[in-house]
């Protein structure tokens, strides 16, 4: 398993996880966990994901999330989970 | 598991707070290109660096895509160049040609700086080392991202004062060379006393003879982080202020210590060091000032200032120590004038001197940093300002640097541009009275007593 983070952020609109989860369910990515929130209108997504399936480099990965997000209207973030993991796990 | 808050934490500090990972530098040892041939010398130190790094720039860059983290540089230091071209160089003219290579086959590998055109003289100077230091001005001035250090004293060793005057010369010599571009030879040029090894950071990196064949070693940085931290925390008590800045240093050093050992494994080549500097660029909210005026102080420069440095330096080694498994070269807070917004601000507004940053060194991890001088400072006082700062870190067995702009037809109040990371400065009043006596004795300062631990 290697693991990665998705992060949704912007305004709430309809079909946000339905076209993010369309795109990774074709990339052969697996949905481990997802936590979302709503504050004051924006829409607030984390998906922890499973991407040891993928069959494009993973930057390529990033930068197609990064355009369904600029498609959409909101911001798409995918990373590695290490940095977190590092960041915030002794 | 990672839950949201701590994600949205960390992608907070790099999009809001401009965290970012200031410079990949590979040290890449020369010792085995020496050749008492000029034109073989140039061409085995263009191969091996070639080879060596030729994949940096696009590691790096998979790495920042991987992590979603800015790596802002991506550099190359190599071992004094004095020492690689003893053999070869008989002119200043021959040592030009190898800065020249450096030159281009940084170009060709894509990395912004290149340092290690250095001497280590810190108790005497070889013939060789001397030719290299005469041939600074014309090399920094016909090359782009060639940098350069001159190590002149330690707390082994004491201070060279020859080298001294002489850098003092070397440095209007250099100021004039490139005067056409606000002296800008001058910002690529670091005076040292106690120069590491294993520093990432330009100017002043090289590759150190102790160091293996090739090393990864990783500069982090992150005011802004600091200062967004202590923002939370405005008027608690010292314990709290401080254990602010551990907490946060911890997590941006780890961040340092992911990258190194991605990239060096990437690449290969063996982890050496994470640097735990903070690190300014000009960009508003990058900047180490900022910090010291959160911690309570009007400007950076008012009373007070060498205290909230002092414990900002600490803190943030303390915090850094624990994060990485390595630590070296400068690690603390970077104070230069020209790269930081705050301290610019800070000597606009009257606030800040020459004196008070040299007191400010005692306690950081550097030095006096990208500060413009008037172009019509002597020599002998450029020297001065130097032995004094070597005498700060041999005493206090510390890394001091000096890397000084005597912006030639320029005089204080007067504002130099020069671009990019290294940012803009007022012009900075310089002390008139003369040391002429003093800087043209010669000879050596002897190492201090607390040297002799043998």
């Amino acid at each position: 398993m290697k693991k990665a983070i998705i992060t949704v952020v912007g305004k709430d609109t309809v079909g946000i996880i339905a076209r993010v989860c369309t795109y990774l369910a074709e990339e052969s990515i697996n949905i481990l966990d997802i936590s979302q929130t709503i504050v004051q209108g924006y829409f607030n997504m984390m998906m922890i994901v499973d991407i040891a399936a993928i069959e494009k480099p993973f930057g390529q990965v990033v930068k197609e999330l990064e355009e369904l997000g600029q498609d959409i209207g909101v911001s798409i973030k995918c990373q590695m989970e290490e940095i977190f993991d590092s960041m915030h796990r002794i | 598991m990672i839950n949201i808050m701590e994600v949205t934490e960390t992608n907070d500090m790099i999009e809001k707070e401009m965290l970012d990972v200031r410079t990949i530098t590979m040290g890449i040892s020369l010792l085995d290109c020496i050749d008492s041939d000029i034109t073989v010398l140039n061409e085995k130190i263009y191969n091996k660096i070639y080879n060596s790094a030729k994949d940096l720039v696009a590691v790096g860059e998979e790495i920042s895509m991987e992590f979603g983290i800015p790596i802002v540089n991506k550099r190359i230091s190599v071992t004094p160049i004095a020492l690689v071209g003893g053999a070869a160089c008989k002119t200043t003219d021959d040592f030009v040609s190898i800065a020249k290579t450096l030159d281009r086959v940084a170009t060709e590998v894509g990395v912004n700086f290149i340092g290690g055109y250095s001497a280590l003289v810190s108790k005497g100077m070889t013939p060789a080392e001397e030719l290299l230091i005469r041939s600074i001005p014309k090399a920094l001035s016909c090359t782009e991202r060639v940098c350069s250090s001159v190590n002149v004293g330690s707390t082994k060793t004491g201070i060279n004062m020859d080298a001294v005057k002489l850098m003092g010369e070397i440095i209007k010599e250099t100021a004039e060379y490139t005067k056409e571009r606000d002296s800008l030879g001058c910002a690529k040029l670091v005076v040292f006393c106690n120069a590491p090894d294993d520093n990432p950071f330009m100017a002043g990196a090289f590759h150190g003879v102790t160091e293996a064949d090739r090393i990864i070693n990783v500069g982090v940085s992150g005011p802004g982080v600091v200062k967004t931290a202590l923002e939370k925390v405005r008027g608690e008590s010292f314990e709290v202020l401080c254990e602010t800045i551990k907490k946060t240093a911890f997590k941006v050093t780890r961040v340092g210590q992911l990258v190194a050992k991605e990239a060096s494994e990437k690449l290969g080549v063996p982890f050496g060091i994470v640097d735990l500097s903070l690190a300014p660029t000009p960009a508003v909210g990058d900047s180490v000032a900022d910090i010291l005026c959160e911690i309570g102080l009007e400007y950076a420069g008012a009373p007070g200032t060498t205290a909230a440095l002092a414990l900002l330096n600490d803190q943030v080694k303390k915090g850094g120590v624990m994060a990485s498994s390595y630590v070296g070269g400068l690690s603390g807070a970077f104070i230069p004038v020209s790269e930081d917004q705050g301290m610019i601000d800070a000597v606009v507004a009257g606030a800040l001197t020459l004196e008070k940053l040299e007191a400010m060194t005692c306690v950081c991890s550097v030095g006096l940093d990208m500060i413009a001088i008037p172009g019509d400072t002597k020599a002998t006082t450029i020297s001065g300002i130097i032995a004094d700062e070597m005498a700060i870190g041999m005493i206090n067995q510390k890394t001091t640097a000096v890397r000084l702009i005597p912006v030639i037809g320029k005089g204080v109040g007067e504002t130099v541009e020069f671009g990019g990371l290294l940012g803009y400065a007022p012009v900075m009043p310089v002390n008139p009275c003369s040391c002429d006596a003093f800087v043209n004795r010669g000879g050596r300062i002897p190492a201090p007593i607390h040297s002799f631990k043998n």
